[in-house]
């Protein structure tokens, strides 16, 4: 019996040839990464255990990304014992404010995400790591304690279900209206305590960048991990980053799956995701064109440079609306630098947008854009819960950046298609991430990304 | 016998039980003022001790999606509540199981607000309505952690119970 992605990923990391979903392993771990709001717990739990030491600190990362610049005197707390903890035990690998980013961006962009590894932090959007053909997932702070501690932590091997993406992607659609169509399809708990291992054609179009979006929202299924195959897209966005050597599975062809279905991104069109579930995913044209008090790009889902490119291409030349307020939230510095030296930064300036450090931010209702009572938000995040940025009377909507660009210039949700420049030429696809065109017919292309 | 103080649907996330804003409060001591903060009027009499220790919170399916914060469990543990849902998100479960808030899994559950609950090692009993529900039982292990009181207490008694 063959095994699938993730199967393979925890046999190899406690010792074993096969591993069995159901059962419960012992797994070592390559990464565990830290920010500073659960980590502060998890340190206090060690030292009333007497534990002084972290397991080894070349395979910790620090970043202090949830209320950066700290919002307040708590979160300067929270923020100071992250440092002190870090200097205390020695870790290197530490991005200070100024040189910080979105944990789930940051890791990988800086090359410290190897396929193969096993990857842990207290914070449910570790998945997104999983599209570097990783095992990645979030723990609670008690969790993340143990983690620290030994290195180790148990885990019960999750069943697959498998995803095959097919077909090319349409004109204005984008990897996040793929997720926000899959968790439409299959519920906010369709993949509870699952893995979602990904393949198929489309898959192999995209983007490194595309594919932590997709792989970020597992949990909004209920998912424990999101998976993809470390191909020739993820090696080189590796290689590019770090000299590491590092081991590359993949499923077996009989692997075992809970449940297998493909998705025609073909018959896609741009998604909104309706408040209060990201499960409550319509093609835009389907929703009604509702004011937007506020439209928001930025977080772990959608902060990254081919985000903005895309925000960027629609909001050149254009102006926000009247009575909408439009945020941008690079979600690293990296990020935040190269859109300067592209340009960028000032096209979204220009435009009437804000543009702010990377921090998470208003994404959670933080800091940095926070909603009142009664206004809506469009935004580029991946959570649309009653609350979930600020007042329970306020309401997100879920989408991409395109469509978040389109509707700042608008005041109401509107379809990127009628915003995006329509390229005039095709260009060759290179495998380095960029955003690329591709020829599909005689007057149509594809925005592939 | 200790009674159901709030019924709720299916796929409450972590941002209805400990909203985002309130995250960078972390000491399980200071966390339970924001149980629910927004469904203002349960918050008060939750902070007003309206409620005798052990009362019970009915959920539906999916409880506690999103977030990892264990705020989430901190905030219910300090009141002494006790979860009963159709289905758990994973990790609100298994920081449940770290943090010793008693959670039960009961995907058949009819109950509404002020029916009285009692649980034995297998069912649920609904004794407002005289209905047994069976209960869905955490590997004994998980549930161990969980009656120790969480992680922590149980790995420190096992530590002390350890021959020197």
């Amino acid at each position: 019996m063959g095994q699938t992605l993730t199967e393979k990923l925890l046999a190899a990391h406690c010792g074993r040839d096969f591993v069995v979903p159901g059962e419960i392993i012992n797994a070592t771990l390559d990464l565990v990464i830290c920010h500073e709001v659960t980590t502060p717990p998890a340190v206090e739990m060690l030292k009333k255990l007497g534990i002084t030491k972290v397991f080894d600190p070349s395979k910790i990362l620090v970043t202090p990304d949830h209320f950066v610049p700290n919002k307040d005197i708590r979160s300067a707390e929270l923020a100071s014992a992250l440092r002190r903890w870090r200097e205390e035990q020695g870790i290197a690998r530490y991005y200070e404010v100024g040189n910080h980013g979105i944990c789930h961006a940051l890791a990988p962009e800086q090359g410290h995400v190897l396929p193969g590894q096993t990857i842990v932090c207290g914070d449910s959007h570790t998945t997104t790591m999983g599209a570097l053909g990783t095992f990645a997932t979030g723990i609670g702070s008690t969790d993340l304690a143990a983690a620290l501690a030994t290195g180790e932590l148990w885990f019960k091997v999750p069943e697959t279900m498998r995803i095959d993406l097919e077909g090319p992607l349409p004109f204005g659609v984008y990897s996040k209206d793929i997720i926000l169509a899959l968790i439409a399809r299959i519920g906010v708990d369709g993949a509870r305590y699952m893995a979602m291992e990904y393949g198929g054609s489309a898959l192999q179009s995209l983007s490194m960048e595309a594919r932590f979006t997709i792989t970020n929202m597992a949990i909004e299924a209920g998912g424990k991990n999101g998976v993809m195959p470390a191909d020739a897209v993820a090696e080189a966005y590796v290689k590019a980053r770090t000299d590491e050597p590092y081991t590359v599975f993949h499923a077996d062809a009989d692997a075992a799956y809970a449940s297998r279905f493909s998705l025609d991104v073909g018959a896609l069109e741009p998604m909104v995701a309706l408040p209060s579930l990201p499960s409550n995913g319509r093609f835009v044209g389907e929703v009604p064109p509702d004011r937007m008090d506020q439209v928001y790009i930025g977080s772990c889902t959608n902060g990254r440079l081919e985000d903005l490119r895309i925000a960027a291409s629609i909001l050149k030349g254009n102006k926000v609306a009247r009575g909408t307020r439009a945020i941008v939230v690079p979600a690293t510095t990296e990020v935040w630098k190269q859109a300067m030296r592209e340009g960028l930064l000032e096209i979204f300036a220009d435009a009437g947008c804000v543009v702010s450090t990377a921090t998470c931010g208003a994404c959670l209702g933080g800091h940095m854009g926070v909603l009142g009572p009664g206004e809506r938000c469009l935004s580029t995040t991946n959570r649309n819960f009653m609350g979930r940025m600020g007042s329970t009377k306020s309401l997100v909507y879920l989408a991409s950046p395109a469509t978040a660009a389109a509707t700042a210039i608008a005041g109401v949700i509107a379809d990127p298609r009628d915003y995006l420049p329509r390229p005039l030429l095709p260009e060759p696809c290179p495998a380095d991430g960029k955003p690329v065109l591709v020829a599909a017919g005689a007057d149509e292309y594809l925005w592939g990304v | 016998m200790p009674k159901v103080i709030l019924k709720l649907e299916h796929d409450i996330s972590t941002d209805d039980i400990y909203p985002g804003r309130y995250m960078a409060t972390v000491l399980p001591s200071e966390t339970p003022q924001f149980a629910f903060a927004d469904r203002t009027d349960f918050n008060a009499s939750l902070r007003a001790k309206a409620f005798p220790p052990g009362s019970i919170i009915v959920g539906g399916e999916n409880f506690g999606c999103g977030s990892s914060r264990e705020q989430a469990c901190s905030t219910l543990k300090g009141h002494d509540l006790a979860v009963v849902a159709k289905s758990i998100s994973r990790i609100f479960l298994q920081n449940s199981i770290n943090l010793g808030l008693k959670v039960v899994l009961c995907p058949d559950l009819e109950a509404v607000e002020g029916d009285e609950l009692e649980f034995t090692t297998d069912q649920v009993l609904n004794r407002s309505t005289g209905r047994a529900f069976p209960q869905v039982r955490l590997p004994a292990a998980r549930q161990g952690i969980m009656d120790a009181g969480g992680l922590i207490p149980y790995t420190r008694r096992r530590l002390q119970a350890r021959p020197r």
